[in-house]
């Protein structure tokens, strides 16, 4: 089993001993089956799941976009698009905060991007004390499935990386399916938007990176005109 | 007589299943969604979830929960139905939960629920057996983990006559020994998950009715394979 293929639950990936059953999967006797509906896909005897489609699982480390919901006595509730609210308190902001100043840091209705530090049984915990993150001031917030983030990210950042390079955009990626982009020009911003728009719409061709490329060559030469 | 072939009141054979469709992702909005229908009965089914079990009090904190609604829309038989919540309708709510509780995997999920909506766009008979198969495609859809899937069959009696999927007409025959109805939920491996009777049978027949929801079901089940497969927007290759 060397490509990828598409299973459903309860469906026979691979059979025989020598494979290692990972994420979405089970073994049952000799045979790995799939507990979810997605990409299946094997790398070195490690058989895996993708998942494409359903809700974005939290995880610690997960760089977010959310909305400021409300305002605490120690911090900020933000809506991360999940069934738990974020919180973010004020010791996990790196700069000194006056405590009856809370809103002039972030208000409510604010967009900002957090860092998920913890997930426990009270809730999220998220912080803004690394580069990169805080509140968002300027740019726009496109929303995509957040199982298709992976493909705008690319391996390693290429998909990304090239779509900043031909844009010069700043784009920042949420896991959860909400993407900030920031650039000098409305125009810019609208052109980054509709070339992660054209990555999710072809997220499942191979060689995916070599396709935006040809993508933006076209678009640029239409623009020109 | 015993030469002559049974016909029955559509000129189906015996274990002939009515043309089934199915499709996934049809509701935008929801997480996981799913169409199925048996012929003239259509139901649709809309998963969300997991999210946060409210209200609290009705939280689990071993494991998640899987709360299921199926609603008989008022257009969905000639004579308009009252809308809204009634006795059949919590029954098959409950039977519906019970059965595709086995299959889903919530332990990951405490605290949470995963709501199931089964809405009947079209009623012919087997109308709880289309919500389940919906539902179960609409639960792989919504990344559920769950061990299997589920396939949902009802087999009924005309007189001593066992059939596959029974229609209005069928389910409705008084004549012999009365009427008969037996949905029957499987799983792909031949589990049961659910199993209901009403009527009267014989314990020899009954078997025999397994033996033909087993070999029904396989093809509901390649009927959703075929469907969760064929997601728009996603090339196999």
């Amino acid at each position: 089993m060397s490509e990828r293929k598409i299973v459903i639950p309860g469906e026979m990936i691979a059979k025989g001993n020598d494979f290692l059953p990972g994420d979405g999967t089970e073994k049952r006797g000799e045979e790995i089956i799939a507990l979810r509906y997605g990409l299946a896909e094997e790398i070195n005897k490690l058989v895996k799941v993708i998942p494409l489609s359903g809700v974005y699982n939290p995880r610690r480390g997960n760089v977010v976009i959310g909305k400021v919901e409300l305002i605490t006595f120690g911090g900020w509730v933000i809506d991360i698009g999940v069934a738990e609210n974020a919180f973010l308190s004020l010791t996990e902001v790196p700069r000194f905060v006056n405590k009856d100043g809370l809103d002039e840091i972030m208000d409510i209705g604010d967009m900002a991007v957090v860092k998920i530090s913890a997930i426990n049984k009270r809730g999220i915990d998220a912080t803004i004390k690394s580069r990169g993150l805080g509140k968002i001031d300027e740019g726009m917030i496109v929303p995509v499935n957040p199982n298709k983030v992976p493909r705008i990210i690319g391996k390693e950042g290429s998909m990304i990386n090239l779509i900043k390079d031909e844009t010069k955009c700043n784009i920042t990626v949420g896991q959860n399916g909400l993407i900030w982009i920031k650039g000098d020009k409305v125009e810019d911003e609208l052109f980054a938007k509709k070339a992660i728009l054209f990555v999710t719409e072809k997220s499942f061709t191979s060689g995916l990176t070599d396709e935006v490329k040809k993508w933006f060559e076209k678009e640029k030469k239409n623009n020109d005109n | 007589m015993t030469t002559k072939t049974f016909k029955r009141p559509d000129g189906r054979k015996v274990d002939e299943i009515r043309p089934m469709s199915a499709k996934v992702g049809v509701i935008p909005n929801a997480d996981g969604s799913a169409i199925f229908s048996f012929g003239e009965t259509i139901a649709i089914a809309a998963v969300y979830g997991p999210k946060k079990m409210h209200p609290q009090h009705s939280q689990n904190p071993e494991k998640g929960t899987l709360r299921c609604t199926y609603n008989m829309l008022s257009f969905s038989v000639q004579d308009r139905i009252r809308p809204g919540p009634s006795r059949r309708s919590t029954e098959i709510s409950k039977i519906t939960e019970w059965a595709l509780e086995p299959i889903v995997i919530l332990e990951k999920y405490p605290n949470m629920v995963v709501d199931v909506h089964i809405n009947i766009l079209q009623a012919n008979a087997s109308t709880r057996c289309a919500g389940i198969n919906a539902a179960a495609m609409a639960l792989a859809h919504a990344g559920i983990p769950m061990r299997d899937m589920v396939s949902s069959i009802s087999i009924g009696k005309l007189d001593k006559q066992l059939i596959v999927d029974v229609n209005k007409d069928e389910e409705d025959w008084e004549e012999g020994e009365g009427a008969t109805d037996i949905p029957i939920s499987l799983t792909s491996s031949g589990d049961i998950t659910h199993f209901q009777l009403d009527g009267k049978i014989k314990k020899e027949e009954l078997k025999k009715a397994l033996e033909l929801a087993k070999k029904a079901t396989k093809e509901i089940y390649e009927v959703q394979k075929k469907a969760l497969k064929e997601l728009p927007g996603v090339e196999n290759d």
